[in-house]
């Protein structure tokens, strides 16, 4: 009966409103925030942190941003991978333009940048809806693609068109660049993903939050009652492409180091964060970790199964992860349309009753 | 007449010949999307697949030959004969059927009832899952694909403008031999849905799901036919590309080429789709002529996107759709 | 510039206190396409009354309400609202001038709680900005504080403190009306419109809808502009009735000189051939 809300009264609106109510739930949460914080660079080793951590923490922040387009607002988008790239060339021309500005804020600037681009392709979500607003949004992956691989300005005239990341310390420790170490790439994305996690909570709790799922549920009515659809849909665009973006320098100046747009950025990023933000669960920041530890995780393990453990030639082995992430997206959508959240959820109300569910 | 205004021609014929492949492209979609409100993003691959499988029948392949290498440590690869390229054409065929079928019976007799976006999101698992399962089973090497039409410079075309204009237009025979097939297949396609029973029936089902039903009308057959003919569509699609430049992973964007087509079109319209293919064809040739060469050129990547953007803008409803009217 | 004249309204038989005109409709027309849906209508609505709109079916009620709440733009008359012209605006610009409605098929947001629902209402009483609220600090989270307390005296007065956290999509058909009217009463709003707030609901239901709009009246002083189809209701309801019939105004007054008016009799009874 350890997890339990009897007796857990709430006195005031204030403790009545908090991101976990049950006293369990805020001691877990505390828990892996102190096994994150202190205990992971413990035990981390190379191989872990790059194949599995460091993408996992980067692409929950995409995944968060996308949820907040599309499962608190309700606008479908597949133009996720564009709009990484935006970050991610933003990044470079800050970091190369001026090489004086800290790391920090050169990925919050380009967060900046790409929210600005997302409000620009978000305008046309104030007269199409659905599957046509679904089909705009692939206008700005092909086209901003097309944009950094023709353009010689963004990857500064270099003639391989690759940008590549020159270091930058934060404290003094490099995190980008080549002498950038596992354990100074990991903090700097777990900072980044804590705060924006917990920026995203408060953002979807509150009223904003409110009005973008009153335009996801119902977008007439919404208005009628007095949201103004431009602004929510518009903050809801500018918000995700912030967290894309940021997503995006990340994953470009920490993780990878060096990109071409249409190698890094391609419509398959775009497909992955939206298996992410699906199979994670649609609306829920819950879902956002479980999706992209879900998608990370699973061709990790079975990459390892296969080529490591059977010795399968890599392109096989490739092929058969393809078809498997195909076949669990459609037997998770089967299952739980709602994805592991959902299942979360339904798991979490049966312990609550338990052991007296009726 | 000036030359670029003869070279502005030519494209513009060539891009009405990709236009009416884009417009059959679209009209899988279209169907599939009438008939059960499920946009289905596996279009593309489902044209690679069966392009693979055409290949693969034709040149006598052992399915899985890979995988069973892989596991069991033989040396397999081909049967040892090969197959006509007719009778390739209808294995294949029975091939897409039966697909039709397991993906009528396996995933969305599970999904009725789901939100328009889960049953997006299945067709993207579907899919990779199909892009997945076409190099396993068939190996993920280009493959040159033979159909027994001619390639290069249709002469008759470059003879016949020559002695209009003194100019002969460079077009591909084998452009114009699809163009053609598509046009025939779009043609038949249109007969169907307007003429015969189940396209009837398929209207029906289009229009109200529940009235359809309740006239006796089988869902269930009509989901396994119209992604039958999406996959038959799939295959002429997969057959003409790949017999162009090889059957490879490429193929299964041609899908992508087509979303704009629908964008323009309508979701629901099957004249919207033939138009706005030929649209979307002339207008990607037209615009790479004369803006290619100022702004870098490979265009045709961004542009149909772009226009079908632009046009929504002033017209959400499709070149053929009604006035939205809301209410509350 | 005033269009009305000053008026100072009258005392109800029960006692209420009826203000003077707070809306006019004035020559009213509205088309889709070729069809009109209302032709040439005019009547006002007093502060503090209970107003009822009926007529049988397609008869445009359901538009006028529409055109009251800004969904739809009259082709032809004018809005005046608090002694001035209406100019043409979006739904939520007129939301904001303080007139909340519910709807006849139920229009609640499924995806989120009873309480969330209800607090959309208080929307445009919360003024803190993006960062504010991003940040969870000052002005957001007491705002928060101040109007889920407004919120739950509406969810006191409604009775549905027992489905405060349920999702909307649980609830049964009588119980989302109720959300819905708590929603609109949440906004605190001048002008109430209800879309038959008691269309599909069994006798016990109506009566406590009833219940529900009265005490609104009464207790808050919020005009009431409704649309209903048991004249039952109507006419123990409302202190004043219009009657629409194809689009056009047949009857408006109070419930005994409608339930009088030849023209109303034949639109509901048919004319009688003995």
């Amino acid at each position: 009966m350890l997890y339990r809300e009897a007796g857990d009264f709430k006195t005031s609106y204030t403790s009545d409103n908090q991101t976990f109510p049950i006293r369990f739930d805020r001691y877990g949460y505390y828990f892996v925030l102190g096994v994150a914080f202190l205990v992971m660079p413990l035990i981390l080793n190379d191989y872990w942190t790059n194949a599995l951590v460091v993408p996992f923490l980067i692409y929950t922040i995409a995944a968060l941003g996308l949820n907040i387009l599309i499962g608190y607002c309700g606008q479908l988008s597949l133009g996720t991978g564009g709009f990484m790239a935006v970050g991610a060339y933003a990044s470079y021309k800050l970091m190369t333009g001026f090489p004086d500005l800290n790391i920090i804020f050169v990925i919050l600037l380009s967060g900046l940048v790409t929210a600005g681009v997302g409000v620009l392709f978000g305008l046309p979500s104030l007269r199409i809806k659905g599957f046509y607003l679904a089909v705009a949004t692939l206008a700005a992956q092909f086209f901003l693609i097309w944009l950094f691989t023709r353009t010689p300005w963004f990857f500064n005239y270099s003639p391989t068109g690759m940008i590549s990341a020159p270091t930058r310390t934060v404290f003094g420790i490099p995190v980008t660049g080549a002498s950038a170490s596992a354990l100074s790439m990991y903090m700097i994305c777990l900072v980044f993903l804590v705060a924006l996690a917990w920026l995203a909570r408060n953002l979807t709790r509150g009223t904003l939050g409110r009005q973008w799922m009153a335009i996801r549920d119902m977008d007439i009515a919404a208005e009628i009652i007095g949201v103004n659809p431009l602004w929510s849909k518009l903050t809801a665009f500018a918000v995700s492409s912030f967290y894309i973006g940021v997503a995006g320098a990340l994953l470009f100046a920490v993780y990878l180091g060096a990109a071409e747009a249409g190698e890094a950025f391609g419509i398959d990023k775009s497909f992955l964060v939206l298996f992410m933000v699906i199979i994670g669960g649609l609306g829920s920041i819950f879902g956002a970790f479980a999706g992209a530890f879900f998608l990370i995780a699973g061709p990790v393990l079975l990459k390892i199964m296969l080529v490591d453990n059977l010795g399968w030639a890599t392109d096989l082995a490739a092929h058969l992860e393809i078809m498997i992430i195909g076949a669990l997206i459609i037997v998770t959508l089967i299952m739980e349309p709602h994805g592991i959240a959902a299942l979360w959820r339904t798991i979490k109300e049966k312990l609550r009753l338990w052991p007296f569910p009726y | 007449m000036p030359d670029t205004l003869l070279f502005a021609m030519e494209a513009a014929a060539n891009g009405l010949t990709a236009g009416v492949m884009y417009a059959l492209v679209a009209l899988g979609f279209v169907l599939i999307f009438k008939a059960s409100g499920i946009f289905n993003f596996s279009q593309g691959v489902m044209a690679l697949f069966a392009a693979l499988t055409l290949v693969g029948l034709q040149s006598g392949q052992i399915p899985f030959a890979h995988l069973i290498n892989a596991i069991f440590g033989t040396r397999l690869h081909y049967f040892g004969f090969t197959l006509p390229t007719l009778a390739a054409i209808a294995g294949t065929v029975v091939v897409m059927i039966v697909f039709a079928w397991l993906v009528e019976r396996y995933i969305f007799r599970h999904l009725v009832n789901q939100e328009p976006i889960i049953l997006f999101m299945a067709t993207i698992g579907l899919a990779y899952f199909l892009e997945g399962l076409g190099d396993l089973m068939w190996g993920a090497e280009v493959k040159r694909l033979d159909v027994g039409i001619p390639q290069g410079m249709s002469l008759a075309v470059d003879e016949t403008t020559f002695n209009w204009f003194g100019y002969g237009f460079y077009m591909d025979t084998l452009e114009l031999w699809a163009a053609l097939i598509a046009a025939i297949l779009v043609g038949a396609l249109v007969v169907f849905s307007q003429y015969t029973k189940q396209g009837r029936a398929l209207r029906a089902v289009a229009d109200d799901h529940q009235a359809a039903l309740s006239v006796g009308i089988s869902l269930r057959f009509i989901w396994v036919l119209v992604w039958s003919l999406a996959g038959i569509v799939a295959l002429v699609a997969g057959m003409m590309w790949g017999a162009k430049s090889g059957v490879q992973f490429s193929l299964s964007l041609i899908a992508l080429k087509a979303l704009p087509v629908l964008i323009l079109g309508g979701f629901t319209s099957i004249p919207g789709a033939i138009v706005g293919g030929l649209i979307i064809g002339v207008g990607e040739k037209l615009f790479d002529f004369f803006m290619g060469p100022l702004i870098g050129g490979a265009t045709e990547n961004w542009f149909a996107y772009m226009l079908a953007l632009v046009f929504l803008l002033f017209r959400p409803q499709g070149l053929f759709g009604e006035k939205i009217i809301e209410r509350v | 510039m005033l269009d009305t004249q000053p008026d100072e309204g009258y005392t109800t038989a029960d006692g209420r206190k009826i203000g003077g005109v707070a809306m006019e409709m004035k020559n009213i027309t509205l088309r889709f396409g070729g069809v009109v849906a209302i032709k040439d209508i005019s009547f006002d609505i007093r502060w503090g009354e209970v107003r009822a709109i009926i007529g049988p079916n397609g008869a445009g009620k359901s538009s006028m309400l529409n055109v009251i709440s800004g969904f739809y733009n009259p082709q032809e008359g004018e809005v005046i609202y608090k002694g001035y012209r209406r100019p043409r605006m979006r739904p939520y610009q007129v939301a904001r001038t303080g007139i909340a409605r519910t709807f006849q098929n139920i229009a609640l947001f499924e995806g989120m709680s009873v309480l969330d629902n209800i607090m959309t209402g208080r929307l445009n009483h919360m003024k803190a900005n993006i960062f504010q609220q991003a940040m969870w600090w000052g002005k957001a989270q007491k705002e928060e504080e101040e109007n889920r307390e407004k919120v739950e005296k509406v969810i006191d007065f409604l009775e549905i403190q027992h489905i405060r956290k349920t999702p909307v999509a649980r609830l049964p058909y009588g119980l989302k009306k109720r959300v819905e009217l708590a929603r609109a009463l949440a906004a605190e709003p001048s002008i109430l419109l209800l879309d038959e707030p008691m269309a599909g609901m069994n006798v016990e239901e109506k009566e406590d809808m009833c219940r529900f709009i009265l005490d609104v009246n009464d207790e808050f002083g919020t005009t009431i502009v409704l649309i209903e189809h048991d004249m039952g209701v109507v006419m123990d309801l409302s202190d004043r009735v219009v009657v629409m019939d194809y689009g056009k105004k047949i009857g408006d007054g109070t419930p005994d000189e409608v339930r009088n008016n030849e023209e109303v009799i034949k639109a509901y009874l048919g004319v009688t051939d003995d």
